[in-house]
């Protein structure tokens, strides 16, 4: 009954194209951004916006740009971390050398220094698939880790090796508290998810598709697999990247490498998997149930009330997660978002199923 | 599959309801809040217990024997940080606005948590106290008004325990030629000494070595090899959790003598002796505090919290090292909010208020007799400039069964440090854009 697209009638192609055809899901979209633009920063704590929401969208960002490598290109990549932390890097070297610079400039260009590096860790798919592959983006992993750690430069020669993020201000503006930090973060990941959406309904995104289902016909029919994979790399690193600036500069404020370890890599990838490989919904509903069920379940306890100690509140939320992945991954294979499509099916029928 | 959908569908609402009910909570007024970051889970844990016991006994000793501080009931809520920085930041912004004043003092109990709280502390105005640990430059006030490295950073330390070895050795004259290597936890923890260890080579002419070892530190077969190969004087050792016992171990395999082993002080407590046996007979480490439960305020400690059941660890452990670090941190901790209470009236204080009353501590040894802590701490006193007090430890060694000293208090050589310290955090202060506060109009 909700989803009842009866009268509704695409006369144009551009209606049929939308993307979102059904108008429930265009004023639930609507309802989501409101809720996200003007209700919390309004009426939300602080530790729900700097705790919850800000890793919230970061994850999101970043676990889009491994769906578009996995999820829509094909190519498993163990190397998001390190990804990240070019761009991290890449911001904060901008940021201390160039301070004339816009911030928005930095996160972009930091993207692009990211997207550089993925394009050279993405060579190897040409030749290699599948676990092969997961191995070479893991030495990416490994190799940018290190260099963070050991070439000093891209400390800016701290002792510590550990670094922190210059004060931020666009156009005079001081990003500085949490609903800042907040709006700034929104406004990027909306724009990117946006043209991650546009991106795989569109002829580079189709490509990726017909190299993930099976190269050779691709190749067959005219798709080069040198730019299809090579693009996805590049696009994928650019997400990665800008979301590990994001972390960096807007989550963290001070950080070393060992923020954006191979940890960091697996859980963005645990994120597209129960989220829903080659879904961009997929991606926000993973990160959601990474981030804030984990949080969620050490945090019940202690609001109920109960005399647990804090290693035994730890032990169970480990269990309890644990367990949660491996019902939602029996139950649906395919991920959340397989879910809610489903779920999105019996709607529209209802209540008169067949 | 429609149930199934149905039982996610409730699953997720639940967690969702849940998450939202824990967020609102009831307080009480005239308690003062303190919010502890611990790691009761995962490879730091064997010490980070110790730590977080010891600092609950004593915040629940003083509320049981005096009823709190003043009147002031103190209360605490521990968050489980796993040593994570993103997971330790997640539980500072939980704990930071609970109690009446909110958070008045927080304490990451890691390095890597210290830096990204350093970043959000002044925008909170709460002051952190990091005490033995830490970034080595905020000592300095000045720049770093809101973080407390009481009693000694890295620095600090790596300047003591080479001022150990230069005595042994007969004067830091003896020690040109000689070969030192630092084994070290490959992160900010562990590289902060090496500025200080550089400088020190350069001077007195030593060939000083570094060797990281990764997180978590249970892999250092090639780091021992190239000790065997390289056979330094000495090596000091600046690990955590079972990196420690890990290289006391590869230390005994490869026998490179273990009384040529100095570590920090976060490098020598039981849980990184005992599981090498026999192996760590003679290693040496650097030590904050006394060790032992013979101290006026353990007795105080089983009389008023353990006998009444309250106790957070098992009576045997207590006087161990970190539980009396634990222990000697919520000393100084509560200390400040006495000297706070003092001036602000007997109420539980801000953030704000609390900095005053650290940067005004002054831990006389009459008071640390009073107290029950005679022997256990060294007299401090701190300043707006000066965010360390003393900077003071001994060497202990280990025989097997237990821990004993084997040299006096070392004071590290502030004429050393404070040149070191005052160039980083002047660096620090033009990356960020701080103007240094001018400590000498400051009340």
């Amino acid at each position: 009954m909700l989803y009842r697209e009866a009268g509704q009638f695409k006369t144009s192609y551009d209606d049929d194209q939308a993307v979102f055809p059904i108008r429930q899901d265009r004023w639930g979209m609507a309802f989501i951004l409101a809720v996200a633009y003007v209700a919390l920063p309004f009426f939300a704590t602080d530790y729900f916006i700097t705790s919850i929401m800000i890793p919230f969208l970061i994850y999101a960002l970043a676990a889009i740009g491994l769906n578009l490598l996995t999820g829509y290109c094909g190519q498993v990549s163990l190397g998001t971390g390190g990804f990240m932390a070019v761009g991290a890097y890449a911001a904060y070297n901008l940021a201390i050398r160039v301070p004339e610079l816009n911030l928005i400039v930095v996160f972009i260009l930091s993207g692009g220094a990211a997207a550089m590096v993925g394009v050279v860790f993405g060579i190897p798919s040409l030749r290699i698939k599948g676990f092969y592959l997961a191995v070479a983006t893991l030495a990416a992993q490994f190799f940018l880790d290190w260099a963070f750690s050991r070439i000093k430069w891209f400390t800016n020669y701290t002792p510590s090796g550990s670094v922190a993020a210059p004060p931020l201000d666009i156009f005079g503006f001081a990003i500085n508290t949490p609903d800042r930090r907040y709006f700034l973060i929104l406004v990027i990941v909306t724009v990117m998810a946006l043209a991650a959406k546009n991106l795989v309904r569109g002829r580079v995104g189709r490509s990726w598709m017909a190299i993930r289902d099976m190269d050779i016909a691709a190749e067959i029919i005219g798709i080069r697999p040198l730019r299809a994979k090579l693009s996805a790399f590049a696009v994928s690193s650019f997400f990665a990247g800008v979301a590990g600036a994001l972390w960096a500069f807007l989550h963290l404020g001070a950080w070393e490498p060992l923020a954006f370890d191979i940890n960091r890599s697996f859980l963005l990838l645990f994120m597209v998997i129960i989220g829903g490989l080659g879904s961009i919904l997929g991606c926000f509903l993973g990160a959601a149930f990474i981030l804030m069920v984990p949080l969620a379940l050490n945090q019940i306890p202690t609001a109920l009330g109960m005399p647990l100690s804090t290693a035994m509140i730890s032990h169970l939320e480990f269990m309890i997660f644990g367990a949660l992945i491996v019902f939602f991954l029996i139950v649906e294979p395919h991920g959340l978002a397989r879910l809610w499509a489903l779920g999105k099916e019996k709607l529209r029928l209802w209540p008169f199923p067949h | 599959m429609r149930k199934h959908w149905r039982i996610a569908t409730l699953g997720v609402l639940g967690a969702a309801a849940m998450t939202l009910a824990g967020l609102g909570e009831a307080m009480a007024q005239n308690e003062q809040f303190l919010p502890r970051l611990t790691y009761r889970t995962g490879p730091y844990a064997p010490n980070g217990v110790p730590f977080a016991n010891g600092y609950a006994d004593y915040l629940n000793l003083l509320n049981e024997r005096d009823g709190g501080i003043n009147g002031v009931k103190l209360t605490f809520e521990e968050c489980e940080t796993g040593y994570d920085t993103a997971r330790g930041v997640e539980c500072y912004d939980r704990l930071k606005g609970k109690g009446p004043t909110g958070a008045a003092v927080v304490d990451p109990l890691s390095t890597g948590i210290t830096f990204a709280l350093t970043e959000k502390a002044p925008g909170d105005k709460i002051p952190l106290i990091t005490m033995g640990y830490g970034r080595s430059e905020s000592q300095d006030g000045s720049v770093f008004g809101w973080n407390f490295p009481l009693l000694g950073t890295y620095w600090a330390a790596a300047d003591i325990i080479m001022n150990y070895v230069a005595q042994k050795e007969g004067g830091y004259g003896k020690l040109k030629g000689k070969k030192i290597s630092l084994v070290y936890h490959d992160s900010p923890y562990g590289k902060e000494p090496i500025p200080l260890l550089e400088e020190l080579s350069k001077r007195h002419g030593f060939t000083f070595t570094a060797l990281p070892v990764t997180h978590p530190g249970v892999e250092q077969k090639a780091t021992w090899l190239q000790i065997r190969q390289a056979r330094p004087d000495y090596v000091l050792l600046w690990g955590w959790g079972v990196m420690n016992s890990t290289s006391i171990k590869e230390a005994a395999a490869v026998n490179y003598p273990r009384n040529k082993m100095i570590g920090v002080w976060w490098s020598g407590a039981e849980p990184d002796v005992t599981p090498a046996g026999d192996g760590s007979k003679g290693y040496l480490a650097a030590a904050l505090h006394a060790i032992g439960d013979q101290f006026p305020v353990h007795r105080d400690i089983v009389k008023n919290v353990y006998d009444k059941g309250k106790g957070a660890a098992k009576k045997e452990e207590i006087g161990h090292v970190l539980y009396n670090r634990g222990v000697v941190n919520a000393f100084l901790a509560t200390e400040a909010m006495r000297k706070g209470q003092a001036r602000f009236g007997n109420k539980p204080l801000t953030g704000e208020q609390m900095r005053w009353s650290l940067e005004n501590l002054d831990i006389t040894a009459t008071r640390i007799k009073e107290a029950g802590f005679e022997g256990l701490v060294y007299p401090m006193k701190l300043s707006c400039q000066d965010h360390m007090g003393s900077a003071r430890a001994r060497i202990q060694q280990w025989d097997g069964s237990k821990w004993s000293f084997v040299s006096d208090w070392i004071e590290a050589d502030r004429k050393l440090l404070d040149p070191m310290v005052a160039a980083a955090a002047k660096k620090y202060a033009d990356e960020k854009k701080i103007t240094p506060r001018d400590c000498s109009k400051e009340m």
